[in-house]
C-alpha cells in the first residue's frame, strides 16, 4: 500500500527535531498502541522506508520512536502520518524535554550497586579464612595480616566509589545546616575504613572491610528501588505532557501552519484551533463560530457559545467549529497563572511533610551516636584499652546499621506501588503513599470524577432516535457522537451540511432534517438545564434529545467502601446546583457544595486541614489544581488536564472510581507494613546493642546480623503483594 | 599456601572481568528497552538470503 501524504495539509512540525553533533537531525515520538513483535517490525519498517530517514527504532518498554534522518531537515510530519495511516497515533516530544529522559542517575545508581556487590563477595572471600581462624581453626598471624590486607585492598576502592552518593548527600546536607539519613551512613562507613586499617596495621584481629561495603550494597538497593520508583512516575508524567500539552498551530505571515511548542508561542501570533482540540492560549477568537467545553476550567458541564470579539481562555476544548485565535498572552501567563500561583504555594505545604523513615531516623540518629560515644568512653572508664573501647563502639555502629531505614520503607514501597500500578494507579512517591495512609476524609469533584466526564443520552423516543441517528453519524459535536453511539452503527445522511454553533442539516430518507440547538430547528425562547438537542424532520414537531453526564457504575459502591473504611465523603463542585444535588443524592452524600471557584476549593480543603482533618482531594479540573496541591494527599483521573496530574500524588487511569478505596487500602497495608519493620529493627537493636557493649561482636557476628536483619525486612515487604485485597 | 598467592590474584580477575562486563552491558543500553528486546527476537528478517 503507498502511503499517501497529503504535503498541503500536513503542519509544519520542525520545531520538534532535534540538532545532532554529526549535521543530521532526529525526532522523538511518543507512540501509543504499539504492543508485540509485529507492531514493532511494521512501525520500524514503514518508517524507515520513507525518504530521508536513516533509521528508527521503538522502545517497546516506554513506547518511544527514536527517528534519525539523514539530512538536517528531516520532514517530521511525514513520519507522524504514516504512522497515524497505520493506526498509531503518535505526539512528539518536546527537544528538551526529551535529553532529560535519559535517566543517567539511574545507571549511576546500578553501577554503584554493581561495583558494591563485587566488593563485597569478594572481599568476603578473604573474610572467610579470618572468620575461621575465630574458631581457634589453625591461621597463622602472617597468613591472617596477608588476608586482611587482600581485603582491603579490594574493599577500599570498591567502598569508596559505592559510597559516593551517600558522602555526597551528606555533605550537601551538612553545608546546608542540616543532617540527614546518609551523615551517619557516611561516619559509620569512613569510620569503619579508618579503624579496620587500623587494626590491620596493628595485626589485630577484627577488621570490618567486607561489613562496611556489605552495608553499602544493601542500603544502596533501597536507594535504587527509591530512584526508580520516582523515575517511573516522571516518565509517565513526561508521556502525559507530550500528549495533552504538545503544540499549538500557529498560522504564519506565509499563511501557511506550523506546529510550535506551547512555550514558544508568542503574544499577537495567530492560532488555529480544531474542532475537538484544547485552547492552548488566553486569546481572542478573531475567526470562526463555536462551543467551548469549559469543564475542565469551571466544573460547569454546559457548553458556551464563541464568536468573534469573544475571549476564551487555555484549556477550554473547541467542540464544533474551527476557530482562529489572537493570543493574548503566553502559555505560562494564561489564565492558569493564578492557579498555577496557589499550587505553588499548596507544593510548599506538601514539601513539608516528614517522612515516616525520616522521622525515624531523627529518634535512631542521636540515640545510636550517643550509645557508640558511651561505649567508647564507658570502656575507657572501666579501664579497656583506647583501641579496644573504640573497636566496640564501631561495632555497636556497624551492628545497628540503619539498614531498617534505607531498604525497609523503600521495599514495601515499591511493592506497594508496583501492585497498585498492576491496577492502574501511578503513585508519584513514596511519600504520596504515606500521605494517603493518613487521611480520614475525602473531597470530590463531581465533573469527570465522580461522573464519566461525557455526555450520554438519557431520554429520547426509539422511532426519533433512528430517524436522528444518521444526521448524528455525520456530526463531530460531542453530543451527536452520544446519540450515534446510542444508536449504534447503521446509515448516514446525504448532502450534510454542518453550521458550526448551531447544528447539521440533511437528507434522512428523502426528507430534510435538522439536529441542532432549540432556535435551529426553529423553537424560539426554548432553553432548558439541561445539555440538549432538538431533532426536526420535515412535516413533524421538534423532538428534544436530553443528555446528562452519568455518573461511574461502580461511583455509589465505591462511596460506600470509603465509608466503611471509616472515611468521611464530600463533594465540592463548580457545577450549578441541580446536577450536583442530583449525584450527591444518588451516592447518599449529605455534605455537598456547588458553584465553587477554584479558590472556594481550595479554602474548604484549608478550614478542614484547620478543623485537624487529613484530606484526600479527588479532582481532574484546572479548577481543582490548588485543592489538589493544599489537600494532605491528591489523586486525579488519568483523563485530567496536565496541571492537575501534576498537582495529583496518584493517577489512575481507566473506567473504575474503586482505584480511590484500593489505593488508600494498600496505602494503609504499606504503612502498617513499614511500622513492623521498624518495630522489628527496634527490637533487633535492643538485642545487638549489649552484644556490642560488652565485646561480644566480632565481623562474622556483624555480618551475619547485618545481611539477616535486612533479609527480614525485604521478605516483610514482599507480604504486600497479598495485602490491600478486597 | 602458595597456591593462594595464584589463586586469589585469578579469582579476583574473574571478578573484574563480570564487572566489565556488567558495565558494558549498561553503558550499551541493553537495560534500556527489556519488552522491546524480548519481542525483538521474534521478528523475522525479510531479506531471506538462503533461497
Amino acid at each position: 500500500m503507498a502511503l499517501t501524504y497529503d504535503l498541503a495539509r500536513a503542519p509544519d512540525l520542525s520545531a520538534f527535531l532535534r540538532k545532532d553533533k554529526d549535521g543530521s537531525a532526529s525526532l522523538d515520538l511518543l507512540v501509543k498502541g504499539a504492543r508485540c513483535a509485529a507492531c514493532m517490525s511494521k512501525i520500524e519498517s514503514a518508517v524507515t522506508a520513507l525518504p530521508d530517514v536513516a533509521a528508527a527504532r521503538l522502545n517497546l518498554t516506554e513506547g518511544r520512536l527514536s527517528v534519525r534522518f539523514t539530512s538536517p531537515r528531516g520532514d517530521a510530519a511525514r513520519v507522524v502520518a504514516a504512522l497515524d495511516k497505520l493506526g498509531y497515533p503518535a505526539t512528539p516530544f518536546d527537544p528538551a524535554k526529551a535529553a532529560q529522559a535519559h535517566d543517567q542517575e539511574s545507571r549511576r545508581l546500578i553501577l554503584a550497586l554493581a561495583v558494591a556487590g563485587f566488593g563485597a563477595g569478594n572481599a568476603m572471600m578473604f573474610s572467610v579464612p579470618v572468620w575461621a581462624g575465630l574458631f581457634g581453626q589453625e591461621l597463622g598471624p602472617a597468613t591472617r595480616s596477608i588476608m586482611l590486607w587482600l581485603s582491603a585492598i579490594v574493599a577500599t576502592p570498591c567502598a569508596i566509589y559505592a559510597g559516593l552518593p551517600f558522602f555526597e548527600s551528606a555533605w550537601r546536607s551538612l553545608k546546608a545546616g542540616k543532617a540527614n539519613m546518609d551523615v551517619p551512613i557516611s561516619v559509620g562507613v569512613i569510620l569503619t575504613l579508618f579503624i579496620s586499617f587500623v587494626e590491620t596495621f596493628l595485626n589485630g584481629r577484627d577488621a570490618y572491610f567486607d561489613a562496611a561495603v556489605s552495608l553499602l550494597f544493601l542500603l544502596l538497593i533501597g536507594r535504587w528501588l527509591d530512584h526508580r520508583l520516582r523515575a517511573r512516575a516522571r516518565s509517565a508524567a513526561a508521556d502525559l505532557l507530550a500528549l495533552q500539552a504538545p503544540a499549538a498551530t500557529v498560522l504564519g505571515l506565509d499563511g501557511l501552519e506550523r506546529v510550535k511548542p506551547l512555550s514558544e508561542v508568542a503574544v499577537g501570533e495567530r492560532i488555529l484551533v480544531r474542532p475537538g482540540e484544547r485552547i492552548p492560549v488566553d486569546g481572542f477568537v478573531e475567526d470562526g463560530v463555536s462551543e467551548l467545553d469549559n469543564a475542565l476550567l469551571t466544573g460547569e458541564t454546559a457548553p458556551v457559545d464563541v464568536r468573534p470579539g469573544d475571549t476564551c481562555r487555555a484549556g477550554a476544548v473547541n467542540l464544533t467549529g474551527q476557530l482562529r485565535i489572537l493570543a493574548i498572552a503566553k502559555s505560562e501567563d494564561s489564565a492558569v497563572a493564578a492557579i498555577a500561583r496557589l499550587v505553588e504555594a499548596g507544593a510548599q505545604n506538601k514539601s513539608l511533610y516528614v517522612r515516616l523513615a525520616d522521622k525515624a531516623a531523627s529518634v535512631y540518629v542521636p540515640v545510636i551516636h550517643s550509645v557508640a560515644a558511651l561505649t567508647f568512653f564507658g570502656g575507657l572508664a572501666f579501664g579497656l584499652g583506647p583501641r579496644e573501647a573504640l573497636l566496640r563502639a564501631v561495632a555497636l555502629l556497624i551492628i545497628t546499621c540503619p539498614c531498617a531505614l534505607g531498604l525497609a520503607v523503600p521495599a514495601v514501597q515499591i511493592t506497594a506501588s508496583a501492585r497498585l500500578f498492576r491496577k492502574g494507579v501511578l503513585v508519584k512517591s513514596g511519600a504520596a503513599l504515606e500521605r494517603l495512609s493518613e487521611v480520614d476524609h475525602v473531597v470530590f469533584d463531581k465533573t469527570g470524577v465522580l461522573t464519566e466526564g461525557r455526555s450520554r443520552l438519557i431520554e429520547a423516543p426509539a422511532e426519533a432516535l433512528a430517524l436522528a441517528a444518521p444526521l448524528a453519524r455525520a456530526s463531530a459535536h460531542p453530543l451527536a457522537r452520544a446519540l450515534a453511539a446510542e444508536a449504534g452503527p447503521g446509515p448516514r445522511a446525504t448532502e450534510v451540511v454542518e453550521t458550526a454553533g448551531q447544528g447539521v442539516e440533511g437528507l434522512v430518507e428523502g426528507r430534510s432534517a435538522r439536529l441542532g440547538r432549540a432556535s435551529f430547528v426553529g423553537l424560539e425562547g426554548v432553553r432548558g438545564g439541561e445539555t440538549e438537542l432538538w431533532f426536526a424532520i420535515q412535516g413533524e414537531t421538534p423532538i428534544r434529545f436530553r443528555f446528562s453526564d452519568q455518573l461511574r457504575a461502580d461511583a455509589a459502591a465505591t462511596v460506600a467502601e470509603l465509608r466503611a473504611l471509616g472515611l468521611g465523603v464530600e463533594i465540592l463542585s463548580g457545577d450549578l446546583e441541580g446536577p450536583v444535588a442530583r449525584a450527591a443524592q444518588t451516592l447518599h452524600i449529605d455534605h455537598w457544595r456547588s458553584g465553587q471557584s477554584p479558590q472556594d476549593k481550595a479554602a474548604v480543603i484549608d478550614a478542614l486541614t484547620a478543623e485537624g482533618r487529613k484530606v484526600l482531594m479527588v479532582g481532574d479540573g484546572l479548577n481543582d489544581t490548588a485543592a489538589l496541591a493544599k489537600a494532605h494527599a491528591a489523586m486525579a483521573p488519568g483523563a485530567a488536564l496536565d496541571a492537575s496530574q501534576n498537582a495529583a500524588d496518584l493517577v489512575f487511569s481507566g473506567e473504575a472510581l474503586g482505584a480511590v478505596a484500593d489505593s488508600i487500602r494498600v496505602a494503609r497495608a504499606a504503612r502498617s507494613r513499614a511500622l513492623e519493620n521498624f518495630g522489628f529493627s527496634a527490637l533487633y537493636n535492643l538485642g545487638a546493642i549489649p552484644l556490642a557493649m560488652l565485646g561480644f561482636v566480632n565481623p562474622l557476628i556483624a555480618a551475619l546480623a547485618m545481611s539477616g536483619s535486612s533479609l527480614v525486612v525485604t521478605l516483610n515487604a514482599l507480604r504486600m503483594h497479598g495485602a490491600g485485597k478486597a | 599456601m602458595g597456591i593462594i598467592l595464584i589463586l586469589a590474584p585469578i579469582s579476583m580477575a574473574l571478578g573484574l572481568a563480570g564487572l566489565g562486563a556488567f558495565w558494558w552491558t549498561l553503558r550499551s543500553g541493553q537495560y534500556d528497552d527489556p519488552a522491546g528486546d524480548a519481542a525483538r527476537i521474534l521478528i523475522d528478517d525479510t531479506d531471506n538470503r538462503i533461497s
